[in-house]
């Protein structure tokens, strides 16, 4: 059976994962370990006035309790966002200050104020309850639309009126002027919810301070250990990097929010040198719910015009969103690059105008969650297309077709340029899968058991790969997102591969060995793949924006490329031929047309050997690079959703979801359709079922999955998954990436139907049955008025 | 501390605990069965679920103290040799994991429900696998393979049972 690109190979990584032998934080222990609990604040916005900590420090087990004063006196930075963006008029972002323990001000329910260490978990959480914490509560403001009302409480000295920043894209007179002289024009609002990303394994952290050595090890839940590294030690000024091992082991999902280095890893770390012991902690799910980065809550007015035939002549958009009370590490870009970039969809859009408000809120930080931002301006262009082709009486389908961009390269008017795609071919597809042509039938049967059935359509498209570092850095970005990897040929032939890239339940293990097998010709068993530890590997930037295909495999194919031109000297001078004549196939290396060959494994040896290598040539097979890309991919498909309501309830069944997917190469269709899979199911969730929500107060109402609705198996149906590829040409593999397409397509899709369904377009996520209820009461309501 | 004494996939253990501990605790801190895990405080994820007494539980919400002489069986328990359980294979064959932290949970309470319906002579469809798996909750996986999964390995163990017979 193939193992190369395109097989459907079984997971290597499975066998220790099904068996309980997988190594998560949390199961890693250390000698002289102890356990850290955070004393939290329980106000949105409260002075810190002072810290009892004596009943805490008096009860047996407890090791220490530290606050923030002493955090910053052993000289701690502050935790800082990564990405600068300037204002309209030119001004910096207003990042405001973020200690690890709050000192003078807790801005959020779950900020920390302190932390207790203790000989167990137990005894540390009790601790924890016994320091007083004198707080003066202040007012607090939960909502982006009332975080810059006058007169609302501000949370930040440097940002009045709680505004982070006035970002612009695009050409605003134009695309007015291109709105006003339309014929028609969509004007809709929309809220994008905010949701928890909630991978099933908490956040966790043991930190250890050797104080013989002078240097920390941290194990710790992250999607990209090299980036906590250099913040650690950068901007934390924890330890310098050399003095600093971060190792992210088994991590049992992150979905963005294993991006970020949060004040417990940094706390961990300074606590370990403090008490002379290992400090772990773990958070609980409600901790998990109330520290964990959230993500979306945007407010959006979209307004997109078209001519007297249905062609998009200009797009605007509106939109505050809400960051929470501080900047996390990338909280800045989310809502700008990586998402107004995007207004443009599918569609040749000639006028577009973007404005972003980020605010500060009592809550707790927002950042890039699956999709990040993409999502936001997929559910704008796909909610307003839909609207669209009601208000013109149209079919939606039809309505995008007459508007997909066809010719590539194609520049946008929001910077990115597309550079390839076939909308066409992946609308057809969908629509064939879905037979949309036998909806109308299935519609009148659901009819006539009482049912509304509903079918809704999301044309997406993203921006992935991410991404050219020399483009990253113009637009205010702090690191490059180049990817690294070294492989190494040992000399039995056996080959390991160190990559920058991060698995958390992407199937790395897998799929990185297959392009390795696929290209030397030696069994996928003989590959194995290391990640994840920033002593074993030398650098690499992680795991998130549908990147390690794209990039992290580029890496790798480059890496490959100089093994293969040094394998074909090695054997050109061996087996005496001219290098040209050389090639690498089937686990042998021959000279072509002649019988002249070396299997794999005597290169390797040769190479170690060294015996009889060509003059001047260093022993040893082991080849490392570093790839930048040349331009974001752009995975882009078609989903249809249909739904069947019930009047009666408001309740919404997904009968059948369809997906048409152009990823470029696919080296894996079965992971590929496992991470549509679960992108699409967070989609759904997101449509249907999650909100996080906050009272006026900001008080965090959905702190555990008994307020939190999480997708269960019951709320979704099998996937029906087609793809359509076109490669990607920026890259050696052609990959586009397909990790965030499912979150980021499917929203819009299931709005969509439902709204088609109750026949009516005032209608938010989450849609639950209340709301769809209401929306149907509503509906008849204005029906029976008109 | 209370002396709390268990067969635990299949060898009887014995140890001093605090009266608090919670049996997913005893079975990660005291044996070191880390492949059972914890997602919630809530009994909503299902990721500790272990067998006990033949049934399925959820190992956050029970005393260790409480099962005093149960039988445990674990994620670590149910291979038999070198031979892994036909709901572990059908895991890896039909991709039903992804981050694999949820999957411990799912592969037990599949187990469970393969066996409940199989001793019930009910048919084990998809709906009736979607609605058993109410308390176990996948972020990574959409659901589609888990139920492909225990859809094939409830074939699978029917053939086993029958094989036995």
């Amino acid at each position: 059976m193939s193992t190369g690109i395109g097989a459907r190979v079984k997971r290597k990584e499975d066998k220790r994962f099904i068996t309980g032998k997988g190594k998560y934080t949390d199961d890693i222990r250390m000698e002289n370990q102890a356990y850290a609990a955070f004393v939290r604040s329980p106000h949105a916005h409260a002075k810190v006035t002072g810290i009892d900590k004596s009943a805490a420090l008096a009860m047996d087990g407890v090791v220490d309790v530290l606050d923030g004063h002493q955090l910053t006196g052993d000289g701690i930075g502050n935790l800082i966002c990564g990405w600068m963006i300037h204002s309209r008029d030119g001004s910096p972002m207003n990042m405001g200050a973020w200690s690890a323990l709050a000192t003078e001000k807790a801005r959020y329910v779950g900020d920390a104020v302190a932390v207790v260490i203790a000989e167990t978990q137990a005894i540390a959480r009790q601790a924890a309850e016994l320091v007083m914490v004198d707080y003066d509560e202040l007012p607090a403001v939960a909502f982006a639309d009332k975080a810059l009302d006058a007169g609302a409480p501000e949370i930040h000295d440097n940002a009045p009126g709680n505004l982070i920043y006035d970002w612009v894209i695009g050409e605003e007179e134009a695309t007015d002027a291109a709105l006003a002289s339309s014929a028609h024009v969509v004007d809709i609002d929309l809220t994008n919810n905010r949701l928890s990303p909630n991978p099933m394994e908490p956040r966790a952290a043991v930190a250890t301070f050797d104080e013989a050595e002078d240097h920390y090890t941290l194990y710790t839940t992250s999607q990209n250990p090299h980036v906590a590294r250099l913040v650690l030690s950068a901007f934390y000024q924890v330890a310098p990097e050399h003095k600093l091992r971060v190792i992210a082991p088994d991590v049992g999902g992150g979905f963005g929010s294993k991006i970020y280095i949060y004040p417990e890893e940094i706390t961990c770390l300074w606590a370990s040198m403090k008490t002379g012991r290992s400090v772990k902690w773990t958070a609980d799910r409600s901790e998990a719910f109330m520290t964990d980065a959230h993500g979306r809550d945007h407010i959006s007015r979209v307004r997109l015009g078209f001519d007297v035939n249905n062609k998009v002549t200009a797009m605007r958009v509106d939109t505050i969103a809400n960051l929470g009370a501080y900047m996390s590490l990338f909280s800045s870009v989310t809502p700008t690059y990586l998402h107004a970039t995007l207004y443009s969809g599918q569609y040749a859009i000639p006028n577009i105008f973007g404005n972003v408000k980020a605010v500060y809120t009592n809550t707790v930080p927002v950042d890039a969650y699956r999709g990040a931002g993409r999502p936001e301006a997929c559910y704008m262009i796909e909610r307003a297309m839909e609207v669209a082709a009601r208000e013109l009486d149209v079919d939606p389908a039809e309505l995008r077709r007459q508007n997909f961009i066809n010719e590539f390269p194609y520049q946008t008017p929001v910077i990115l340029q597309y550079d390839a795609g076939d909308f066409g071919g992946n609308l057809d597809k969908a629509m064939a899968a879905a037979d949309v042509a036998g909806f109308a039938a299935r519609k009148a049967e659901a009819a006539s058991r009482g049912k509304l059935r509903g079918l809704g359509y999301s044309c997406y498209i993203e921006a992935c790969g991410i991404a050219p570092s020399a483009a990253v850095g113009s637009l205010g970005s702090g690191v490059g997102l180049w990817e690294s990897a070294e492989v190494r040929v040992n000399p039995v032939g056996t080959i390991e591969v160190l990559t920058g890239s991060h698995s958390h339940g992407q199937g790395h293990e897998t799929t990185f060995c297959q392009i390795v097998s696929d290209r030397f010709g030696v069994p996928i068993e003989n590959v194995s793949i290391v990640h994840g530890d920033t002593d074993k590997v030398q650098f690499g930037m992680g795991t998130y924006g549908s990147r390690s295909g794209a990039v992290g495999m580029s890496a790798i194919v480059k890496a490959m490329d100089k093994i293969e031109a040094k394998v074909k000297k090695i054997a050109a001078h061996q087996l005496e031929a001219a290098e040209d004549d050389i090639v690498i196939e089937g686990g042998e290396v021959k000279v072509a047309g002649t019988d002249k060959k070396l299997a794999w494994h005597e290169i390797g040896l040769a190479a170690y050997t060294a015996h009889n290598l060509p003059p001047d040539m260093e022993p040893g097979l082991k080849e490392g690079a570093f790839y930048d890309p040349s331009n974001f991919t752009f995975p882009a498909g078609t989903y249809i959703a249909e739904v069947e309501v019930d009047p009666q309830t408001g309740v919404t069944d997904i009968i059948q979801f369809t997906a048409a997917d152009d990823f470029g190469t696919i080296i894996n269709p079965m992971i590929v359709e496992g991470q549509v899979h679960g992108g699409v199911a967070q989609g759904i969730g997101q449509a249907l079922l999650e909100q996080v929500v906050y009272d006026d107060d900001g008080q965090l109402i959905t702190g555990s999955y008994m307020d939190y609705a999480m997708p269960r198996a019951d709320d979704v149906p099998f996937y029906t998954i087609e793809h359509n590829t076109t490669v990607a040409p920026s890259n050696p593999l052609g990959i586009k990436g397909c990790g965030e397409a499912g979150a980021i397509g499917a929203p819009p899709a299931v709005i969509n139907a439902i709204t088609d369904a109750i026949g009516t377009d005032a209608l938010s996520m989450p849609a639950t049955p209340q709301k769809v209820w209401s929306a149907l009461q509503g509906a008849a309501t204005q029906q029976a008025a008109e | 501390m209370t002396e709390v004494t268990m067969q635990v996939n299949g060898k009887s253990v014995t140890r001093d605990v605090p009266d608090t501990t919670l049996l997913s605790d005893f079975l990660r801190e005291e044996l070191r069965l880390t492949g059972t895990h914890v997602g919630c405080d809530t009994s909503q994820c299902g990721a500790c679920v272990v067998h006990m007494d033949g049934k399925a539980v959820k190992s956050c919400t029970a005393l260790a103290v409480a099962h005093s002489g149960a039988s445990v069986t674990t994620i670590e328990g149910i291979a038999s040799g070198g031979q892994l359980h036909p709901m572990q294979e059908a895991f890896n064959e039909h991709h039903g994991l992804q981050c694999g932290f949820c999957t411990t949970g799912m592969i037990m309470t599949g187990i469970d429900m393969v066996n409940r319906y199989q001793a019930e002579g009910k048919a084990l469809t998809e709906q009736a696998i979607r609605k058993e798996l109410e308390g176990n909750i996948c972020r990574c996986t959409g659901y589609h393979n888990i139920v492909k999964a225990i859809e094939d390995a409830a074939g699978r163990m029917s053939g086993m049972a029958q094989a036995a017979e």
